[in-house]
């Protein structure tokens, strides 16, 4: 196997990867491929003082008692998509999920399932994705593993991805905390993620590009903990959209929850595309959003600190918490009625005519 | 798409059903045919904000629902032999056939695909020379003529491994099904807009005249639906019967006339039966005998499957605008999104999932 197109540029050594432009079973054996991807793409790509230890396991020193984790695993097709890739999906998903418990996000694990003949340049191109990721999030890929499937049993590549991070003193966000007359607030336009995905995947081509917001939440999660000791709960509204993140604080805190339709933030191209769809905006998926409930004493102050931040300039009240025994979540539309906020059963479909 | 939000102002809408309920006198019955408007009136409340003598009935107007549980059985059988790659629109997966549905099928190895139009499946039969690709052709008037466009492509470039599976439904019929039906409430219809769009209006005047029914043509939005209504019960009020265009921003006399050319050249009008139902005379179309090489049901020999339908469910009489979704006894128990008994709550136009998710404390 001699090929001439893999371009590997600096700092990634061409030596011998540039022999096998493909991922090859040997790759997850644990021998000496096994250690030159770790050696020339994993540990330039991740660059932190961790990494270079290259051990079965990372010695860390934690600065608090409470520690919050998490872990998801990344599937997504296809694995670049407009403003972003996998590589970004599987640091910022777990790094939001941390910060939606108020954690700050420290350190991650990465688990890689690559299928055989797996480009890889394009392993190289997602390795970079996840540094320039973490680096943005302020964490550190602290450990990792590679596996190789055959041909035909992967889509490519997976990801997994665990966290830890460290929850402050004296605090408790959690689902379950909502309370009646809290303030619901969306830090920015929704449906954003979904549509972009989709419009890849089906090859639907849109009259403005539709580009993924897949972003990590913690540094605005950190100010808004600053601004703010009456955050009750936060959610990131990743599957199943701002309908299912909603859904369940409702019932987790056993209320309900009445939205405003016109209050909620939607991109014109995002609202088009789910009209010509059929499809709900408020069922689509975000990777760089977030839902919070805040005390009403402190909604507006909130909401100002998220507006000063770049990744929630078009935060808004978009509704409050109520008494209601059958946890429902309701929507004001605009000519003043109410409808359902259901959950969806499954993905959304999008309709025949 | 960028002038969809004149046709969601609350205050215009608030002043429309004002002016209904200031012209409306007596008590009528309105069916909006299709599925897409009843999702609509629900999710925006417009049942709620005109007057209580007014009802709204649901019409037969989804794809998915109407789409005979026979068809949906032919569709599973096919769809889980080897060598087979089944094309479908995405709301078919949930639809329960007799005892599986098609999502199941793709879990269990079966390769299951949704496209976004017949032409994807065409593409598809052209990349895959050596298997046999079957598209699920089903729908109303709205998309025939795709479904027409990719059978005459696949003639025209010697695509021989492509084939339809055709149950296409015609409204004009359903309309005439129901006014003759016993009981029938129906005092006025709502044609959906989209389908006169491709096939005009001007089948309708024998129907509006023949059985004394106001039907005005109406778009989705919420004002649409409010326009339309109001129209409707000025007619009533007036005790008149003709076809009015509130949709004329979409939908000519006329209609889209290069796309009833290619279904006249490719279907011909058949005996349909819709599920729940039962057969209407000459409701659907099917392919012509020059283009019965793509029928899928004479290529993989599936005409004699005999489906069984749910006890329970009673999607039929809310097709037929006999009963309301939240009347049903299952609705909401046995009968869930997650759990459909019928097509009704599954597809995303039916008029049970409509009142599952957003009217459901308002019709509980």
């Amino acid at each position: 196997m001699k090929p001439s197109t893999l371009n590997i540029a600096s700092p990634l050594c061409p030596v011998p990867l540039r022999d096998y432009p493909q991922v090859i079973l040997a790759h997850g054996g644990g021998g000496k491929l096994s250690a030159e991807l770790i050696e020339h793409i994993f540990a330039p790509a991740f660059a932190n003082e961790h990494v270079t230890l290259l051990s079965d396991s990372t010695p860390l020193c934690l600065p608090s008692q409470r520690i919050a984790v998490s872990t998801d695993s990344f599937v997504v097709q296809p694995l670049f998509f407009p403003g972003g890739s996998i590589g970004d999906l599987a640091v910022n998903g777990t790094v939001n999920d941390l910060a939606m418990s108020g954690a700050r996000p420290m350190y991650l694990t990465a688990g890689f399932i690559l299928e055989e003949g797996f480009e890889m340049e394009q392993l190289i191109r997602i390795a970079k994705d996840m540094g320039r990721a973490a680096r943005d999030a302020g964490v550190a890929i602290i450990a990792g593993d590679t596996k190789v499937v055959e041909r035909g049993h992967g889509d490519g590549c997976y990801i997994n991805t665990s966290g830890i991070g460290v929850l402050p003193a004296e605090r408790k966000i959690a689902v379950d905390q909502a309370k009646p007359g809290d303030a619901v607030i969306l830090s920015g336009s929704v449906g954003d993620h979904g549509v972009a995905i989709m419009s890849v995947r089906e090859g639907l081509d849109f009259e403005s590009p539709i580009l993924s917001d897949c972003a990590s939440l913690a540094d605005l999660v950190q100010k808004m903990l600053d601004t703010s000791t009456n955050i009750r709960a936060m959610r990131d509204p990743t599957r199943g959209g701002v309908a299912m993140s909603l859904n369940e604080i409702a019932a987790a805190s056993r209320c309900g929850i009445e939205l405003d339709d016109e209050c909620i933030p939607i991109k014109e191209p995002v609202r088009s595309a789910c009209e010509f769809l059929g499809l709900d905006p408020l069922l689509v998926a975000n990777e760089g959003k977030l839902i919070a409930i805040v005390a009403k004493s402190d909604a507006d102050q909130v909401l100002n600190t998220m507006r000063a931040h770049p990744l929630g300039c078009d935060a808004a009240i978009v509704g409050h918490v109520v008494e209601d025994d059958n946890q429902l979540v309701v929507s004001r539309t605009a000519v003043g009625t109410k409808r359902i906020v259901s959950i969806p059963v499954g993905e959304q479909l999008p309709r025949i005519c | 798409m960028k002038h969809l939000s004149e046709y969601r102002d609350g205050a215009k809408a608030l002043k429309l059903a004002a002016e209904i309920a200031r012209i409306c006198k007596g008590n009528w019955a309105i069916m909006e045919v299709c599925g897409g408007q009843t999702h609509s009136i629900i999710r925006n409340g417009i049942d709620q904000i005109v007057p209580q003598n007014i009802e709204m009935i649901h019409g037969p107007g989804c794809p998915v629902c109407v789409t005979p549980i026979s068809v949906i059985d032919k569709a599973l059988e096919i769809a889980a032999r080897r060598n087979v790659l089944f094309c479908s629109f995405g709301d078919m997966l949930r639809v329960p056939g007799t005892t599986s549905d098609l999502y199941r099928i793709k879990g269990g190895g079966g390769d299951v695909r949704i496209v976004y139009s017949p032409l994807d499946a065409v593409k598809l039969a052209r990349k895959h020379p050596t298997r046999e690709v079957v598209f699920l052709a089903i729908g109303f008037e709205t998309t025939a003529p795709a479904n027409a466009m990719a059978v005459k492509i696949a003639q025209q470039q010697d695509i021989h491994n492509f084939s339809v599976l055709v149950s296409h439904v015609l409204v004009p019929p359903a309309i005439e099904a129901i006014m003759n039906s016993p009981g029938n409430r129906v005092q006025a219809f709502l044609a959906a807009g989209h389908v006169c769009s491709v096939m005009g209006f001007h089948q309708y005047h024998r129907l509006a005249s023949q059985y004394s029914i106001p039907i005005v043509v109406t778009g989705f939005e919420p004002l649409d639906l409010l326009d339309g209504i109001r129209r409707a019960v000025v007619q009533l009020e007036a005790g008149q019967s003709h076809v009015e265009n509130a949709f004329p921003r979409v939908v000519t006399e006329a209609g889209n006339e290069v796309a009833q050319a290619t279904i006249d050249e490719v279907f011909e009008t058949t005996d349909r039966a819709w599920r729940g139902i039962g057969v209407i005379p000459q409701s659907g179309w099917r392919l012509k005998p020059k283009y019965a090489e793509f029928d899928a049901e004479r290529r993989f020999a599936v005409e004699d499957i005999a489906p069984e339908e749910s006890n329970a469910c009673r999607a039929g009489e809310v097709l037929r605008g006999a009963l309301k979704p939240h009347q049903c006894e299952a609705f909401g128990k046995q009968c869930t999104p997650r759990t459909p008994l019928g097509a009704t709550m599954v597809s995303s136009e039916g008029a049970c999932a409509a009142y599952y998710n957003y009217g459901r404390f308002v019709h509980p």
